[in-house]
């Protein structure tokens, strides 16, 4: 092959993405971009798991691919119903706002 | 020999009776409640007449006869049988409780007639019949000590039996209580006797007198140890306080238990174990000791008391002392014949007092009464002849046993100056005896009536009563007899039946003294008994008997001025010494400082409760922390999913460096 990207590449930009993903999850006021984050954390860990398996030759990164983004999709579905609902009903989509269920 | 193997029969037939009347005698007539207690009573002493009749036939060497019923604890070497047996010994003990028992039995039927809770008296009654019997019967000392904590048990019962009148139910408790003192020394006792002697059954401990031969320090010990049971139960000093008191129960009672049987289950257990005794001089030297002072200590308190009981009772104590007396010197046969004629002579006169308190209406206090000589003319003459026979008048029994006791005391003295203080101890209880008695006859029957005679209506006692009083009246005179011929020369039949029992395991030396004696009382004829009438306990009985005439029929006015004239000692005796005050002060209140205070506030309360609520409060606190976590903030919750995670991530980096290596 010609020169190939060396593979710590990809992984050092999948862990950035990943790290940019929990400071948005943690810091984050919006709902919707909070869901956003847990995408791109998702997304970043796909790219990890293929990078590793280009590396290795080894199909078995790219079906647990398959996996996660089956997994995220349908979190995402059912997150977003959620999302919806809390709208309807406290008209706000700030996290700090949906704070009913405690002691 | 029927009943001889079957001798647990006589202990059914009363353990029947109460059963039946306790658990169902609720409703049912006076009449069938009567048949029931008298009838399985009555059964039970002719089950015992029957018995020795069997036993005056069988050969000497299957005396004492042992039935072994059933094995009741097996315990690697603690092997307890239930097992009676019978002896001389038990002979004369068996027939004085079932026929006194009897007699007191058809005496209650008249007395408590009028009485709530009837059937439940006589169910108690029967049941003590049960127990002391098994203490009677029983062939080692774990049987025994049922019967003598059952029978602590029923006078508990008995002396509470008007259990709603305070008094009477703080009598109960404090007899038992007293009593379970001297039961701890008892306890402790039998476990000596087996960590010493290997086993609790009479005759092996006898015969592993022999065997195993222990020390005298440890035989001392443990006659110690029984003997504090033999205090607390037969109310010697320190612990004769319960006996007094115990007069709050019905008469019948105070006839039964604390006369004729019970208190006498201490001398009875002191004369069955006489093995362990003879060959511990100071245990025997102990008790000759407590039970003369106890008889002249008891004696002085009996001069001031007015309630007519309490002076009986006091008496009680006092005699029981003699017969302590004769143990402690040896004359361990004098002490069972006192035991005897006491029953005879105390039983009748308690129940000759439950007479004149019923005749009386309910009164007590001789201060009150007087003159009833004429107007209940039977219970008179009975009171008056078991006034003599106390007294130790001649001719009557209390002279043929309490003269034996005074007799041995007396030759035992020779050497021994600590005995010779005790023999004047008896013979100046026996004075202070014959005076009290006196004094409490011509206060009661003599004289004018100190009553208002419009208000008591006094009446003889219906027959329930007053036959009873008759038939111990008859033993009270004739009951001694058996050893009459003594002082005629020939032999004294009732030491030469219980002979076997008192020198069959004695160590060598007292057995030759004993015979000895025994051979040299034979001799003398008329001299003997004119010794025995011109000695000295006739005497003191005779001044006795002159001390009170003076006081109390010639010149009535004198005891006032004494008693004035004798200022504090008078209020001290007259206030009983004042012991129960002191015990209530040394040993009541800091007990009861020590329950309230440390047993109850600081351990009930402050550790077990607070450990309790402790644990509670920990589990509610720490909760309390923990639903912090719980904020409804997302926020949070997805902060905590972030440290989780990198904490996960850190921990399986850890772990897979250190497989790797």
């Amino acid at each position: 092959m010609l020169n190939a990207v060396p593979i710590s590449y990809y992984l050092v930009l999948s862990a950035i993405l990943f790290g940019l993903g929990v400071i948005a999850f943690v810091f984050k006021r919006n709902i919707i971009t909070i869901f956003m984050a847990i995408e791109l954390m998702l997304n970043a860990v796909n790219l990890a798991f293929v990078a590793f398996a280009r590396a290795w030759n080894a199909l078995d990164g790219l079906v647990f691919v398959f996996f996660v983004i089956v997994v995220a999709a349908a979190e995402a579905a059912v997150g977003l119903a959620i999302v919806i609902t809390i709208v309807h009903n406290r008209q706000t989509l700030n996290v700090e706002r949906v704070n009913v269920l405690k002691f | 020999m029927f009943l001889l193997q079957h001798l647990w029969i006589i202990l059914a037939l009363p353990l029947a009776g109460a059963a039946i009347n306790g658990l169902l005698g609720k409703n049912w007539s006076k009449s069938i409640v009567n048949s029931v207690a008298i009838g399985s009573v009555a059964l039970s002493f002719l089950a015992a007449a029957e018995t020795v009749r069997e036993f005056l036939q069988l050969p000497a060497d299957q005396i004492p006869y042992v039935g072994t019923y059933f094995s009741w604890i097996s315990s690697g070497s603690f092997q307890v049988d239930f097992a009676l047996q019978v002896d001389q010994l038990t002979v004369v003990m068996l027939m004085v409780v079932t026929f006194v028992g009897m007699l007191i039995h058809i005496y209650s039927t008249g007395y408590m007639a009028h009485e709530g809770g009837y059937y439940r008296f006589f169910s108690y009654l029967n049941l003590f019949m049960f127990f002391m019997l098994t203490l009677v019967l029983g062939a080692n000392l774990i049987v025994m000590f049922v019967g003598w904590e059952g029978v602590g048990l029923c006078s508990y019962l008995l002396i509470g039996f008007w259990f709603l009148k305070k008094s009477a139910a703080d009598a109960g408790k404090k007899a038992f209580i007293t009593t379970r003192i001297g039961d701890f020394g008892f306890t402790v006792g039998i476990l000596m006797v087996f960590y010493t002697l290997k086993s609790v059954d009479f005759q092996t401990i006898f015969k592993n007198l022999g065997i195993l031969q222990p020390s005298e320090a440890v035989l001392t010990t443990i006659c110690i140890l029984l003997f504090t049971g033999a205090i607390g139960k037969s109310a010697q000093l320190p612990l004769y306080v319960w006996l007094p008191d115990a007069m709050e129960g019905p008469t019948p009672v105070s006839a039964l238990i604390h006369a004729a049987t019970m208190v006498t289950a201490g001398v009875y257990m002191v004369a069955r174990l006489n093995p362990l005794f003879s060959r511990a001089p100071g245990a025997m030297l102990l008790v000759a000791i407590v039970g003369a002072v106890t008889a002249f200590y008891s004696a002085t308190i009996g001069i001031c008391q007015t309630d007519i009981k309490k002076v009986l009772a006091y008496s009680t104590v006092s005699q029981l002392g003699y017969m302590f007396l004769a143990c402690g010197v040896g004359a361990y046969a004098a002490g069972i014949f006192h035991l005897m004629t006491h029953a005879f002579f105390k039983g009748l006169l308690f129940l000759a007092a439950g007479s004149v308190i019923h005749a009386m209406g309910g009164e007590q206090d001789m201060l009150k009464m007087g003159g009833l000589r004429k107007k209940i003319p039977v219970t008179y003459w009975t009171m008056l002849i078991a006034t003599l026979a106390i007294a130790g008048i001649p001719g009557f029994a209390g002279f043929f046993s309490k003269d034996a006791i005074l007799e041995a005391a007396k030759s035992a003295s020779e050497g021994n100056p600590t005995i010779f203080v005790l023999w004047l101890l008896g013979i100046f209880g026996a004075a202070i005896t014959s005076f009290y008695m006196f004094r409490l006859i011509f206060l009661t029957f003599f004289g004018k009536p100190r009553y208002d005679e419009h208000k008591v209506h006094v009446h003889e006692s219906p027959a329930s009563m007053t036959v009873p009083l008759g038939i111990l009246a008859f033993l009270s005179i004739f009951g001694g007899w058996f050893a009459a011929p003594k002082l005629l020369g020939g032999m004294d039949h009732f030491t030469n039946f219980l002979q076997p029992v008192f020198t069959a395991y004695a160590p060598a030396a007292t057995s030759t003294a004993m015979a000895g004696s025994a051979s040299a009382e034979a001799t003398g004829g008329g001299m003997e008994l004119l010794h025995a009438l011109l000695g000295w306990p006739v005497i003191v009985a005779v001044l006795g008997f002159a001390l009170a005439w003076w006081l109390y029929i010639q010149s009535p006015e004198t005891p006032k001025k004494i008693a004035k004239s004798l200022g504090g000692l008078y209020t001290l005796v007259f206030n009983k010494y004042y012991v129960d005050e002191i015990y209530g002060f040394l040993i009541v209140r800091p007990l009861l400082w020590i329950s309230t205070n440390v047993l109850w506030h600081t351990i009930d309360e402050g550790i077990i409760d607070g450990t309790l609520h402790g644990v509670a409060r920990a589990a509610r606190e720490s909760g309390g922390q923990l639903r912090g976590l719980q904020s409804g903030n997302a926020r949070s919750y997805a902060a905590w999913v972030v440290i989780g995670a990198v904490g996960f991530t850190v921990l399986l980096f850890v772990l897979w460096t250190r497989v790797v290596q």
